[in-house]
């Protein structure tokens, strides 16, 4: 069934058609009307789960940690400055192996404060130990979350689910939503090998010695590690009952590109409409999008540029000191195998500034005028 | 792909009549994108609103700066904002009003269309004179004026889409497309 809805809503749905069974989440702001859809949901019984209010983000994840911890299927969503207050939970969700699909609403960290996009506030949460996708349409937030939440059942890991805050958040457009049995059919109820109930009972999240810590680590990376051939396994079994494939990167016209722009999120939506009208002008051109975060597809980003001959990262996120955040990662999955291929790097539609694809022409101009790149950053649209 | 601008006030429902025309469309099979232009817009502040439409998946995810046709929810916006920035020659400006729309002095390098939306809504008991709700009834001359979706599609649109008054609103649509 076609049904038009914002991006919160396709995170809504995700999670309804997902059949999560605990939902937790803090009400107020940044909260937006993903959980405002899902606690209706919870009221009207549509969806079978328990709905709990808790006083801050960071009780949310704590919440959803028992509750995964329990055996169910736990869903939340936050964004920006409540995404940061769960930090430390984001540790304890990975480090206990509690599979919680969150969505985040990528916006800008205040201060100033900021109700637009950029991806600083899921990026700081790098290293915690959470699977990142980030999506491009509506549709995909939805195939998102519900193949979200078998990957990390598969692997014990949680995941986030990204979009851009507004440009997806806020925005309609049309969303194929899945039937019902059939998502059943791809995504069975969580069953964990071990959960917390009184009938057997075991501790959780105990000291834990040097004798011990270091193993947990080693699994949890090694784990990890298989996520990139689960995704694609996964995307294709769905892809096959549902007729469209998520995987890692998606690839457009970068088979025989010159230039290859390196994107993600919406801004390699937009990059789409770019390449088209410079193709028609006999440029060669391809955008990379990379959809899932970490773990890093360091395999298939450089197979794919590897024949390029120059690449452009667009990053809307900054780490600072240092550069854009995908442009590193880039750089280091061509370090060692490809030296020679130039990579520029580029900041761009930092706190919700408009990416339109004229953007993309300007980074492309930059990009023609060296034969190699230079470490500096450079930013697009910036009032120097 | 079509691109249009909606001028409104903010709490006019601006944007739920795109999302009411963004479901029409989508009713007939066509891609569309809908979305407010976001700040921190009080009740009687100029908002705005987006909407593409086009018949292949719709990847352009930045603002619109150039529409080819615009909608003027409030007509006292005329004398605020410059409603034609970024407008196409040629483009229609769709105006609320119950004048004349040769009154309004619009460049001649654009068509004009006066739609008396207020006094539909009125009529029907939408809101009060003094703040009447116009965008079921400003929804459904648009639909007619630019041939976007069918009456059967937009009245179900306008169903599924208002919180309250089903039939009023309508009813509204409905006397706007036909009039339209």
């Amino acid at each position: 069934m076609k049904k038009v809805m914002m991006g919160n809503h396709a995170l809504s749905f995700g999670g309804m058609l997902g059949r999560a069974q605990v939902i937790a989440a803090y009400p107020i702001t940044p909260q937006t009307q993903v959980v405002e859809l899902l606690s209706e949901m919870c009221a009207d019984k549509t969806l079978d789960a328990t709905f709990i209010k808790v006083e801050s983000e960071h009780s949310a994840m704590a919440a959803s940690i028992g509750a995964s911890l329990a055996g169910a299927r736990t869903f939340t969503a936050t964004s920006a400055q409540g995404l940061a207050l769960m930090h430390e939970l984001l540790h304890w969700a990975s480090g206990g192996r509690n599979p919680v699909v969150m969505g985040n609403i990528n916006r800008a960290m205040a201060p100033g404060w900021s109700i637009w996009s950029d991806q600083n506030d899921s990026l700081s949460q790098r290293d915690t130990g959470w699977i990142q996708f980030y999506c491009s349409n509506n549709q995909e937030v939805l195939d998102t979350v519900i193949q979200a939440f078998k990957v990390s059942e598969k692997l014990m890991i949680p995941s986030m689910v990204i979009l851009d805050a507004f440009t997806l958040s806020h925005t309609y457009e049309v969303v194929d939503l899945p039937d019902q049995k059939k998502v059943d059919e791809f995504l069975p109820p969580f069953r964990p090998e071990i959960k917390l109930t009184p009938d057997d009972p075991h501790a959780f999240g105990g000291l834990t010695s040097p004798e011990h810590y270091f193993e947990l680590r080693y699994k949890l990376q090694k784990d990890m590690e298989k996520a990139p051939a689960l995704i694609e396994k996964t995307g294709k079994e769905y892809e096959k009952m549902f007729g469209r494939y998520l995987g890692q990167v998606e690839e457009y016209r970068c088979d025989d590109a010159d230039f290859i722009f390196i994107t993600s999120g919406t801004v390699g939506s937009t990059a789409r409409v770019a390449i088209d009208e410079l193709r028609e002008e006999g440029v060669k051109v391809g955008n990379l999008r990379i959809k899932v975060f970490r773990p890093f597809p360091f395999e298939k980003v450089r197979n794919i540029i590897k024949k390029a001959k120059k690449v452009a990262v667009v990053d809307r996120n900054i780490s600072y000191g240092h550069h854009g955040i995908f442009y590193q990662e880039v750089k280091s999955a061509m370090f060692g195998h490809h030296n020679s291929l130039p990579i520029f790097g580029f900041i761009a539609g930092l706190g919700g500034r408009d990416v339109t694809p004229s953007t993309f022409r300007e980074i492309l101009g930059h990009v023609q005028k060296k034969d190699k790149s230079e470490e500096e950053i450079i930013w697009i649209g910036v009032k120097k | 792909m079509i691109e249009i601008r909606f001028h409104g006030r903010g709490g006019q429902g601006t944007v739920v009549a795109s999302k009411i025309l963004a479901d029409a469309i989508a009713k007939e099979g066509n891609y569309v994108q809908a979305y407010p232009e976001f700040g921190v817009e009080r009740r009687g502040a100029p908002v705005f609103a987006f909407i593409r439409i086009d018949d292949k998946p719709i990847y352009d995810k930045s603002r619109i700066y150039k529409p080819d046709h615009v909608v003027v929810v409030d007509p006292t916006l005329v004398d605020v904002i410059d409603v034609t920035e970024g407008l196409k020659e040629g483009g229609m400006i769709i105006v609320n009003t119950d004048k004349n729309p040769e009154e309004l002095k619009f460049p001649d390098k654009y068509k004009v269309v006066g739609v008396n939306a207020t006094g539909i809504a009125v009529k029907h008991k939408l809101g009060t004179l003094a703040a009447p709700i116009v965008n079921t009834s400003v929804v459904g001359a648009v639909v007619k004026i630019l041939n976007l979706a069918n009456i059967k599609s937009l009245l179900e649109a306008v169903r599924e889409n208002v919180p309250m008054k089903h039939e009023e609103n309508t009813a509204a649509a409905k006397e706007a497309y036909e009039k339209a």
